[in-house]
């Protein structure tokens, strides 16, 4: 099954440090990934990575100046997470399942 | 922009009104298939649902309930991260168990509201994943008395 955009963008931000990376961006605009660094407390190569996925979920956008690359934050790419209705829905789904389970275990 | 919209989720379930009920007005039951509370199936008492505690999230929903009609319907006020709405659980019997409808109305899509709401819900989101998840964990201890 193809992932939904909204999946990719959970699994993105549910890491405390990608999230991190990415609310610095939106603070504070562009920044190199050297910049990223020495407020990330991790390596320049983790950081990276962690800016790949955010890439992959479309939430950074990488912009290259002679050696370096800047990247700056798109919190347009956000908008799947502003649809209520789908996102709510998703949510009591997820607890309609447990309940069910909990329903099958009150008959025992 | 101010924009009402609502959420419908419904589901047929293999157990009868009664039991159905119970898990959702029974704090030890509400919080095995949704979060820990101090519900009360008494119309203007308040409470709250909040999450397990966990390091990294920290969710607290507080609630009023507004409606209570034994087996038929449970409503209450949903209010969290300036979202703010009314949930409404309707039972009907049905030959093979009960159909349950839930519709969560009354959400508030202007900017600012809907950006704080949406850091809540997938907040939310992530818990239900992580409850989904240690579903297999499940064993007789779990069980209520």
């Amino acid at each position: 099954m193809q992932p939904l955009p909204s999946d990719v963008l959970f699994r993105s931000l549910a890491d405390p440090t990608r999230r991190a990376i990415f609310e610095r961006l939106c603070r504070n605009g562009e920044e190199t990934v050297g910049g990223l660094t020495a407020h990330a407390g991790i390596s320049q190569p983790s950081v990276s990575k962690h800016l790949g996925i955010l890439k992959q979920a479309g939430l950074v956008r990488d912009r290259h100046e002679g050696r370096q690359t800047h990247y700056s934050a798109q919190p347009g790419a956000l908008a799947p997470l502003l649809d209520w209705t789908q996102q709510m829905a998703g949510f009591w789904e997820s607890r309609f399942d447990d309940l069910e389970g909990l329903l099958r275990r009150m008959d025992q | 922009m101010t924009e009402t919209r609502s959420v419908v989720v419904e589901r047929a379930f293999a157990a009868p009104p009664e039991k159905l009920w119970r898990a959702l007005t029974q704090p030890h039951l509400i919080a095995e298939w949704l979060m820990p509370n101090d519900f009360r199936p008494d119309a203007g008492h308040s409470f709250t649902l909040r999450n397990t505690p966990r390091p990294d999230v920290n969710l607290v929903i507080d609630c009023k309930v507004i409606a209570v009609e034994p087996q038929r319907t449970l409503s209450y006020s949903w209010s969290a991260y300036g979202l703010d709405s009314i949930v409404t659980f309707t039972l009907t019997p049905t030959p093979g168990g009960t159909l349950l409808r839930m519709e969560q109305a009354g959400f508030r899509a202007d900017q600012q509201q809907a950006f704080a709401g949406a850091k809540a819900g997938w907040r939310m989101f992530l818990d239900g994943l992580d409850r989904l998840l240690a579903r297999p964990d499940f064993d007789a201890d779990s069980s209520p008395p």
